[in-house]
């Protein structure tokens, strides 16, 4: 279980997360939306301990992200940002094996070897694994950084953005990849994700940010209603049912 | 070359990312050169006195392998810590602000009294404050984040010229012929190093080496990124500390042993990042340690048999850095 217990973040005097509490339980993706801006991936980071709050603490499993012990923490809890660059040359599979780390300390064992493998497969990049990350598409990239994450093989899971830059067959096969994860290991998924149907069509819960708050939180019917899209979005979105979810239409 | 190919994939179905071939035969034929030019210093055109000579040019190969090491490991560990690979700790003041502290003290106790201090006692204070150093830079400068490199390339320009100018100004309120005494010991060359320090150093270096190579590992991960490394579980704060901890440590030894170095840090990291082709600091740092060493100990060899002393061998090292810089600068400008 996530529990964000009155999280609150500023720079300067501009409040970009406020006061939010929030409660995630074990299993099951949960979709965050919101404008850009919302303060998403500030609320992301600080539950992946890469950013420190104000105020307020964030708790995975019961234990306060900022005070246990990080190796410790990163063998429950993978955070993917949503912009991902490193500054030195290493190849896909170097990448991915460093999702291990906190398992094997960089001397990989057989069975670090078997997950990073597995992440490879499904992130279909067998053919870019020996590729250095600076001769790769944008969509190839970030393909190799959410298997990075995924061979951190945690429990729970943040992911800000990860269909950026992915084509329609991926990104597709990326969210039947998390909602498959989520429903047969049972892995807890916080996903921001600014397409609203990704969101209806694998998400079980969706919360919506506007200006550091929470200002909407339940199933996707109950969200992606023209209403709530107003709501968080301030435009008018006609909203239609296609195959029993509903579908947002906002092209214009 | 690797097969870049899913054939080549299944073929060897437990090939791990990293390859250390490449980087396994630089450390190896590095190695060698290291011995040759050891042997070759030692022993080459020896008259008089084998035993004197011996000494005399043992304790100068040990001096200028422990200043070679010690300029190299502390240039990669700060590469990393600072997340680039153009500011070494030369370049960010650190050297030239031993010297102004030594000199200081000389100033304030007066040059008998400081030279008369235990060097043992002398070095341990230098490395106290070095550390104060290292501590503060992070703390306004290095810590926050993603600095721009060229700020923090001035920043280092201005320390070190303030220190050097400092320097030179407690200099001129010395007694001219205290000076020349102090001077004498403050920038010792190979062939006078003291004793004393020459194990002082030795022990320090191969402490301080012991204690941070367990770290390594994990500065492989933090050249990933802060908040990279923070997801994979490596508390980035505290290795980066650890590391510019031992940066400090580390030019005190070498400034101790020679003085001021500028640019072979440089040098010998970026090539060593060039020859292993990686980033894993299980082999940069005994390739820049090898090279470190072997520049110094083959330079000097080269220029007092072949070249009779025309020219000393920093100043060609710091032109060959100098220019090595610049194409540095104007490679990271044009990225
Ligand atoms: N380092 C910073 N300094 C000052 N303000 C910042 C900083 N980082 C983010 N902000 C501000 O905080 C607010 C929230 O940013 P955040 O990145 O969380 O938005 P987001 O919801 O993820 O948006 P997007 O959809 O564009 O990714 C923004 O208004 C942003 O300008
Ligand atoms: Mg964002």
């Amino acid at each position: 279980m996530i529990e964000i217990d009155r999280v609150t973040k500023r720079y300067g005097t501009t409040t970009v997360v406020d006061d939010v509490s929030l409660t995630i339980p074990p299993g099951g993706v949960t979709a965050l939306v919101g404008a850009n801006g919302a303060g998403k991936s500030t609320l992301l980071s600080i539950i992946g301990r890469t950013l420190r709050p104000e105020a307020g603490t964030v708790r995975v499993d019961g234990l306060d992200v900022a005070k246990t012990p990080g190796a410790t923490l990163a063998r429950r809890l993978s955070i993917l940002r949503q912009e991902n660059q490193v500054a030195v040359r290493i190849t896909v599979r170097e990448l991915v094996e460093f999702g291990r780390f906190p398992y094997s300390g960089g001397r990989l064992t057989r069975e670090d070897l078997d997950h990073v493998d597995r992440a490879i497969e499904y992130l279909q990049l067998e053919q870019f694994a020996n590729r250095p990350l600076d001769r790769l598409s944008g969509g190839q990239r970030q393909r190799a950084f959410i298997a990075m994450v995924l061979c951190q093989d945690t429990d729970y899971m943040l992911l800000d953005e990860p269909l950026n830059n992915l084509d329609m067959r991926h990104a597709a096969q990326t969210m039947t990849l998390i909602r498959q994860m989520a429903k047969d290991l049972q892995k807890t998924i916080v996903v921001v994700i600014h397409d609203i149907n990704f969101a209806a069509f694998h998400a079980d819960r969706i919360v919506a940010m506007k200006d550091g708050r929470i200002v909407a939180d339940g199933s996707p019917q109950s969200i992606i209603t023209p209403g709530t899209l107003k709501d968080v979005f301030e435009i008018d979105v006609p909203v239609h049912e296609v195959a029993g979810r509903p579908l947002a239409v906002y092209f214009a | 070359m690797a097969i870049e190919s899913t054939a080549g994939v299944l073929i060897r179905p437990r090939q791990q990312g990293f390859h250390p071939g490449r980087a396994r035969t630089t450390l190896a034929i590095l190695g060698a050169l290291f011995v040759a030019s050891v042997a070759l210093f030692m022993t080459y055109d020896l008259k008089g006195s084998l035993d004197y000579a011996l000494e005399l040019r043992g304790r100068k190969v040990a001096g200028m392998a422990m200043v070679g090491f010690a300029v190299a490991y502390s240039s990669v560990l700060f590469h990393t810590a600072t997340h680039n690979r153009i500011l070494t700790p030369s370049l960010m003041g650190f050297d030239s602000l031993y010297v102004l502290i030594q000199t200081l003290a000389a100033y304030f106790l007066g040059t008998a009294e400081f030279l008369q201090v235990d060097v043992r006692l002398r070095f341990g204070f230098e490395v106290l404050l070095m550390l104060g150093f290292a501590a503060l830079l992070y703390r306004w400068l290095l810590g926050r984040g993603d600095r721009d490199v060229y700020v923090l390339v001035l920043v280092g320009i201005i320390l070190g010229t303030m220190f050097t100018s400092l320097t030179e100004l407690v200099m001129r309120m010395i007694d001219p012929n205290e000076f020349t005494r102090l001077q004498d010991r403050l920038f010792a060359n190979f062939s006078t190093v003291n004793q004393d320090l020459l194990v002082i150093s030795a022990v320090t270096i191969v402490a301080v080496t012991a204690l941070s190579w367990p770290i390594l590992g994990r500065l492989d991960v933090v050249a990933l990124g802060r908040e990279q490394a923070t997801n994979l579980g490596v508390d980035h704060e505290r290795i980066v500390t650890r590391a510019l901890f031992v940066v400090a440590i580390l030019v005190s030894v070498s400034t101790a042993l020679v003085g001021p170095v500028a640019f072979l840090g440089l040098l010998v990291a970026n090539l060593s990042y060039q020859l292993t082709g990686t980033f894993r600091h299980r082999y940069t740092v005994p390739v820049a340690g090898l090279l470190g060493m072997v520049a110094l100990i083959g330079g000097q060899f080269v220029l007092q048999e072949f070249l009779s002393f025309q020219t000393r061998l920093s100043i060609i090292i710091s032109f060959a850095g100098g220019i090595y810089f610049i194409f540095l600068l104007y490679r990271e400008a044009n990225r």
